[in-house]
């Protein structure tokens, strides 16, 4: 008998575009996604510099609506949507009864009773699942809208300028972290002052037939700006820049918040129980006995997602994420260190010089240890 | 994709061009796409002996590392100078600025065996790209 096939990934309305540009594809959790243009180098310096354009449309969209919606997402999340404002929007994780992380997400408040959760690809289905569970008998549904939403963000610091010349929408009035209904080159979209670059910049949720006519005015728009395609290569190398969690490298059921160092997520003070409080409600009591710390490479070899790394030649961590990073010209990763020795890298004193290095295929290469993020915007962009 | 006629090649993305029993080494251009942006490369040693099939450096890029496999048996000559301070040669122009090292041929004026012709590599990335 043969083997079964491999199901064909998933491709979004934006599949042709990315052909037609030339862009190297790759498999992105079922999704066929652009993982570069031409050099994701370039992508990268273009989203410092000017802007560039990226195609989401993977991520996952659900849509809770419902009298109960608020109160019912307190229970289901370790935020506090109900507190959101509407046009709001919260970065926050749902988490297992033990406290380990399902998947991180960004919660917007569409109205009172209305809230839009994006959820990464690979998750997608795992978060609605929960959730609908979790919802249950709470006044409130779960849909999954994924397949109604094509998703394009442009980030970067001539994002606003170029996106004010598609769009009505006053764009100084949309707040970081806020979220708007507006018609953008003439089609229907929610606008939201959000993305996972370091950037200023924007996501537009738009219906899937409209996605392409979005993406070339987006596109003419930006032409004279240096606006350019970036994939996920580039996407990748950006967020970890800026110090940005991706699950299944810094996050996963075996890490809490707290472990990531992103305790603030976890709302103790609201009212009322929400699955694994009791669980974080302990564990915020109690040091972590780990660390996510960034570490910057002393050489140009680059440590890589499951390198250890090494304390006077002893394995006290293990690397998460790195890249070579274009913008510090150093390889940069995020990695999970004993709290003991985070500790100790960290003192200034001389005695811990040279002592942290990451085994790099069998080659202990020396590297610092340094607070996150390792990439902050000048102020004013 | 480019695949020069008058080159060797491995099935492990090398090239090697031959003339008067030396051979220069670089990867293929197939190789260099699915890097993607090349930052650092390391390459045997000059005065180093390397081995067919077995490794000898390393390509770094933006998103992963690879091996490089030596194409032939011989002692290492020279490695191109310019590579260290701009790796992205490879990228931009893997078969002529961007070659990595040059190699003293054990097998003097004959072809070192096991090498594919420029047609049997087009063919084994066709059946990659599948």
């Amino acid at each position: 008998m043969p083997d079964p096939q491999p199901p064909a990934p998933l491709r979004t309305p934006l599949a042709a575009v990315h052909r037609d540009l030339g862009a190297t594809m790759t498999d992105f959790a079922g999704w066929l996604m652009p993982l570069r243009y031409g050099s994701e180098t370039a992508e990268h310096r273009a989203v410092r510099s000017a802007a560039g354009l990226f195609d989401l449309s993977h991520m996952g969209e659900l849509l809770v609506a419902g009298d109960g919606a608020g109160s019912a997402l307190d229970y289901a999340l370790t935020g506090q949507p109900s507190a959101i404002a509407p046009g709001r929007a919260r970065y926050t994780m749902i988490c297992a009864p033990d406290g380990g992380v399902i998947d991180d997400l960004i919660v917007y408040r569409l109205a009172g009773s209305e809230f839009l959760i994006v959820a990464n690809a690979s998750n997608a289905r795992t978060v609605a699942e929960e959730l609908t569970e979790r919802l249950a008998g709470r006044g409130a549904t779960v849909s999954d809208r994924t397949a109604e939403y094509a998703l394009v963000a442009i980030q970067g610091p001539r994002a606003e300028g170029i996106l004010a010349k598609l769009t009505s929408a006053d764009l100084s009035q949309v707040r970081y972290y806020a979220s708007r209904p507006a018609k953008v080159a003439g089609r229907e979209a929610l606008l939201a002052r959000t993305g996972y670059t370091g950037e200023d910049g924007f996501e537009i949720f738009v219906g899937p037939q409209d996605a392409v006519a979005i993406w070339h005015s987006l596109t003419e728009a930006g032409d004279s700006g240096g606006l350019v395609p970036a994939g996920l290569a580039a996407r990748d190398s950006l967020r970890l820049e800026a110090g940005m969690p991706l699950y299944g490298n810094e996050l996963s059921r075996d890490v809490t918040p707290f472990d990531a160092g992103l305790g603030r997520v976890v709302k103790l003070d609201k009212p009322g129980d929400f699955v694994g409080r009791a669980a974080l409600a302990k564990l915020a009591m109690t040091e972590p006995a780990r660390e996510l710390v960034g570490l910057i490479g002393q050489t140009r070899r680059v440590p890589r997602h499951g390198y250890s790394v090494l304390w006077d030649g002893v394995q006290c961590g293990i690397v998460t994420s790195g890249v070579p990073s274009p913008t510090l010209g150093q390889p940069i990763a995020m990695a999970y260190v004993a709290a003991k020795i985070a500790a100790l890298a960290r003192a200034p004193s001389g005695d811990s010089q040279g002592r942290l290095a990451v085994d790099v295929r069998g080659t202990a290469e020396p590297a610092s240890l340094v607070t996150l993020p390792f990439y902050k915007r000048p102020a004013g962009h | 994709m480019s695949v020069p006629e008058e080159l060797y090649y491995t099935a492990e993305h090398e090239w090697m061009a031959i003339s008067d029993a030396s051979g220069r080494v670089g990867i293929t251009d197939y190789a260099q796409r699915a890097l993607g942006d090349v930052v650092y490369v390391t390459a045997p040693a000059q005065g180093s002996r390397v081995t067919a099939g077995e490794p000898c450096g390393e390509v770094e890029s933006t998103k992963s590392v690879s091996d490089i496999y030596s194409p032939a048996d011989g002692e290492v000559t020279e490695v191109n100078p310019e590579i260290d301070e701009d790796p992205g040669l490879v990228n931009s122009d893997p078969y002529g600025a961007g070659w990595l090292f040059k190699i003293q041929l054990d097998s003097g004026d004959q072809l070192p065996p096991g090498l594919l012709s420029a047609a049997e590599y087009t063919a084994l990335t066709a059946d990659e790209e599948q």
